[in-house]
């Protein structure tokens, strides 16, 4: 795998060994540059050693369950709350259950409180549900003549509610059609949409105006509709959609219903309420979701969700049978822990197999709910009880007595490279001093970038990775040395070892690097993060191999100090013990041997 | 310093070196030996899992000026031995986690807690925690490692050949039963740097066998063609000539762990720290040790069954003993057998000048290729 592309950038650092270097060099100052610019000169250290926040969430009682809140499913919410904050696991999160009811989540200082609070607080109990009426979002004191299927309002334009209104009769004005010159985005005229992506082509004639436009008006007009039960139509009436407090104390109340009962609920920005029929495809129903940006529609941020094979088919099954009402009952919504995110209109049966919530997202709010659909709605609602700081769990003094330890094992380590290779521990302390910084730098822009935390762990790791990093260097001097025995000058043996320690460099790199990639791909939690960091010193003990320890040798080797075998120069014929016949010709004419 | 660069080249050309191979019998004992003990004091002894495995009690006590540290000594004196995590709240209260305590167990602790600590009993809240690694974490973590093994065994015996993938996944396991055998002996509690720690054992004990086996198999490449040595010798011979490499590399991978065990747990006496480079410094020079006395002479054992390898044996059996008659004779005894006579030769067919045997056929012998070029 990385051997052929390495092999083929070897004989050019073989013939520009400077440039390499400066190659090098460059990319170490970018690293550096960028460390200052971002601002962060320190890596982000875990909670054992720098402590973070604490919450303790509590799993909330919930009606006509009384025994969920059980061992098992405590369980299960804290492992999904830790896949949730330690997606990759590098953030150093830590989930715990405590007592029979409560979950600590400890988070490293420097982690964004409130997105964690949210990670793990929110249930995401997702269900897709027909909707049998909508209306405007305020609380309705007498059926009003004309609420519309669709405010055609959304996170972005409020304001237009009332407009959107009217403006969805006539596409031209909408304000998505405008932007959609691929019809198939017109069923999703709403702010958050479901589209199927089998949807997108087949789709464009029946959309914008066809069925929908006569009908909007007059269907959801008389709310108290005749497949609404009078009690749901009061309910409706009653809610209050306008406050974000009204909306949370809606969507609890609508989080609780059971999946197979219609439940009022509100969109989630508070433009519309509705009716909705029971669930129709369970949250669970989807296997992984994702956010992707969406530049050929121009719809940003959207969630893309992947169903099971069970999921499709129900989805197929719910829309197919939507597609043939009247509006806006052949609309949808996507209910997300009580409030609807998302209430597309259906204009066909859709069998992709996955959907789309679209509309309204930042990056980090569709990365959010696309994190949170692929790990699983929490079993049990959970309110933040109480939010800490704590200290490190292990104390200043276990750093401390690390870095002096380390400190003191880093110095005999050179002490023991000096006085055995001489000359040769340049190369290899230089070596080492690039490594190191390339792997600080990188692990520091990691800690904004991917949330990267390092632990007490992980220090120990960087440690041996000394060690592993070392080896590689003693592997080609072993090799040059041997060449050197063998009577060969320095030049030539340097470039005829290479190839050699090369492989023996790859081979077994590759070995780590596999171990780091199944661990990495397989595992959750602490085990994928030190994967990560194998992986990591990995790749970058082949670098440093390829791209500064070869070419440094190359360059060194013309030194007059290395070539002619110095005693102090690591390289000494005489002290490798090389071949005595070649002795005695070095010995005479040392200098003429070079040319 | 230049004795042992002497020692490095006679280690190289086989004038000096140790008969790893020959006497593998003795290694294969320590190690079965070593490895028996291990199991043994796992099966005593157990694992003393820590609060991260399997829960235990927190107490959270009310405002108190007791440092962190302070408090961790005096929880873990209270709590007999068990390790206690202490973190101190926003607020300044102190919360202390104390593993393999039960609600029953708790009371006690919590009653001693309070009065080391000077405050009421009734204000040190207690309840139980759940593993903060759990069940998932695990599993997923031996779902990854069944699968790295398949993986490894598979590109091994592509790369090398079934054999070696043998000999480098016995001595991986050998590595591993050790440290964790080590580990219930010495009755640290496993936490989750020790599985790190065990992790990174597993990496690096694999990636020196994978050294050592790369110079095996350069040696071995042409061994039928010639009839001087068996696959026993060359493997003995390969690994002499690597282990300056192996000692060098060992040393400065153990150097800053002993430091980090000795210095940094020992002297400076900092808890956690000693849990991670113990099992560190065992599985290093353990892997180190399997590489050498372990991988490699079981590659030989089961090579020499080979049929070809049978009759290379056999070939060079019938030539040293037809050379040992004709030594007896005048010439040189140089040709008998030892490793030691491959490099003489070599530099002797230089500094001599012609002998009986063409030179050519000597230079390329039970030499690598790669300098041939």
């Amino acid at each position: 795998m990385a051997a052929p592309k390495k092999g083929r950038r070897a004989p050019a650092s073989q013939g520009h060994p400077g440039r390499t270097l400066i190659l090098v060099l460059i990319a170490m100052a970018g690293l550096i540059g960028g460390m200052f610019y971002s601002g962060t000169l320190t890596p982000r250290l875990g909670i054992d050693l720098a402590g973070g926040t604490s919450f303790t969430l509590a799993a909330q009682n919930q009606p006509g369950k009384p025994n969920a809140i059980n061992e098992t499913n405590m369980n299960t919410a804290a492992g999904i709350m830790e896949r949730r904050v330690n997606g990759l696991g590098v953030t150093e999160s830590e989930v715990q259950t405590q007592g029979s009811n409560h979950i600590i989540v400890n988070i490293p200082k420097g982690t964004d409180a409130k997105q964690a609070r949210q990670q793990v607080g929110t249930t995401a109990q997702l269900g897709f549900r027909p909707v049998l009426t909508t209306t405007a979002g305020t609380k309705t004191p007498e059926p009003k003549p004309s609420p519309s299927s669709k405010g055609g309002a959304n996170g972005k334009g409020k304001g237009d509610k009332a407009a959107g209104d009217q403006a969805k009769n006539t596409p031209g004005t909408q304000q998505n059609a405008s932007s959609s010159p691929t019809p198939g985005s017109k069923p999703t005229t709403q702010g958050r949409a479901v589209t199927d992506s089998l949807k997108k082509a087949p789709s464009a004639k029946p959309t914008p105006s066809g069925p929908a436009k006569p009908s909007t008006p007059p269907a959801p007009t008389p709310p108290g509709g005749a497949d609404i039960p009078p009690a749901l139509q009061k309910q409706l009436n009653a809610l209050d959609c306008s406050t974000k407090k009204s909306r949370a104390a809606a969507g609890e109340k609508a989080a609780n219903t059971k999946p197979s009962d219609p439940v009022v609920a509100c969109k989630d920005d508070g433009s519309q309420k509705y009716v909705l029929g029971p669930v129709g495809v369970e949250g669970t129903d989807v296997s992984s979701a994702k956010a992707v940006f969406d530049s050929q529609q121009g719809q940003g941020w959207i969630v893309q969700m992947d169903f099971t094979s069970e999921g499709g088919k129900k989805f197929a099954d719910v829309t197919g049978k939507l597609a043939s009402k009247a509006p806006p009952q052949n609309q949808f919504a996507i209910v997300l822990d009580g409030a609807v995110v998302s209430d597309p209109r259906v204009n066909e049966r859709l069998n992709g197999g996955n959907a789309t919530i679209s509309g309204g997202f930042t990056q980090q709010s569709a990365e959010d709910l696309g994190n949170m659909l692929s790990y699983g709605a929490l079993p049990l609602s959970f309110k933040i009880d109480d939010e800490t700081t704590v200290t490190a769990a292990l104390g200043g003094e276990q750093l401390h007595a690390g870095l002096i330890a380390g400190a003191i094992g880093l110095a005999l380590v050179v002490i023991y490279l000096v006085a055995y290779y001489r000359g040769l521990a340049l190369v290899a302390l230089a070596s080492l001093g690039v490594s190191a910084v390339l792997t600080y730098t990188i692990m520091t822009l990691l800690g904004p970038a991917i949330g990267f935390a390092l632990n007490l762990p992980a220090v120990c790791g960087a440690i041996v990775a000394i060690g592993i990093t070392a080896d590689s260097f003693i592997v080609y001097f072993e090799r040059i040395r041997d060449e050197i025995r063998e009577g060969r000058t320095l030049r030539p043996a340097v470039e005829r070892g290479w190839p050699r320690a090369r492989r023996t460099i790859l081979v077994s790199d590759f070995v780590s690097f596999l171990a780091a990639a199944v661990l990495f791909i397989v595992t959750v939690g602490k085990v994928q993060g030190f994967a990560f960091t194998l992986g990591l010193t990995t790749v970058l003990d082949v670098v440093v191999v390829f791209l500064f320890t070869k070419p440094l040798m190359t360059l060194l080797a013309r030194r007059k100090f290395f070539s002619e075998g110095h005693s102090w120069s690591g390289l000494d014929p005489k002290r490798l013990g090389a071949k005595p016949p070649l002795r005695r010709r070095r010995g005479a004419a040392p200098t003429t041997k070079e040319a | 310093m230049s004795k042992l660069g002497t020692i490095g080249a006679r280690l190289y050309r086989g004038e000096v070196g140790y008969d790893f191979i020959g006497k593998r019998k003795i290694w294969y004992g320590l190690s079965i030996l070593i490895t028996i003990v291990a199991i043994v004091g796992l099966g005593v002894r157990g694992l003393n899992m820590g609060i991260e495995f399997s829960g235990g009690a927190v107490f959270t006590t009310p405002n108190t000026s007791v440092s962190a540290s302070e408090a961790q000594h005096k929880a873990e004196s209270a709590a007999g031995g068990h390790q206690a995590v202490v973190q101190k709240l926003g607020g300044g209260a102190l919360r202390i986690q104390i593993s393999g305590l039960d609600t029953k167990q708790s009371v006690p602790v919590q009653e001693e807690l309070a009065k080391d600590l000077n405050v009421p009993v009734k204000d040190v809240n207690t309840q139980l925690v759940g593993p903060s690694w759990g069940e998932q974490i695990a599993n997923k973590a031996w779902l990854g490692l069944g699968i790295f093994m398949v993986l490894v065994v598979l590109y091994l015996a592509v790369a090398f050949e079934w054999r070696m993938a043998v000999a480098a996944l016995i001595a991986l396991i050998h590595d591993l039963t050790i440290t964790v055998g080590i580990y219930a002996l010495v009755g640290f509690e496993v936490t989750p740097g020790t599985v790190i720690g065990l992790l990174t054992i597993l990496g690096y004990s694999l990636y020196d066998t994978v050294v050592v086996f790369d110079s095996l198999k350069e040696a071995s490449k042409d061994i039928t063609k010639q009839t001087r040595f068996t696959y026993g010798e060359i493997a003995n011979r390969s690994i002499n000539g690597t282990l300056v490499r192996s000692i060098n590399t060992t040393v400065v991978a153990l150097l800053p762990v002993a430091g980090l065990l000795f210095v940094g747990g020992g002297v400076l006496g900092a808890g956690m720290l000693n849990d991670i480079s113990l099992a560190l410094f065992v599985g290093l020079a353990a892997g180190a040790y399997s590489s050498i006395f372990i991988a490699t002479p079981l590659v030989a054992d089961l090579k020499e069954r080979e049929p070809q390898m049978k009759a290379l044996a056999k070939r060079v059996k019938a030539k040293r003993a037809a050379a040992a008659a004709k030594g007896e004779g005048q010439e040189d005894a140089q040709d008998g057998a030892a490793d030691a006579a491959d490099a003489e030769d070599d530099d002797g067919t230089a500094v001599v000048g012609p002998r009986r045997q063409p030179a050519s056929r000597n230079r390329g012998r039970g030499r690598p290729s790669g300098k041939r070029r």
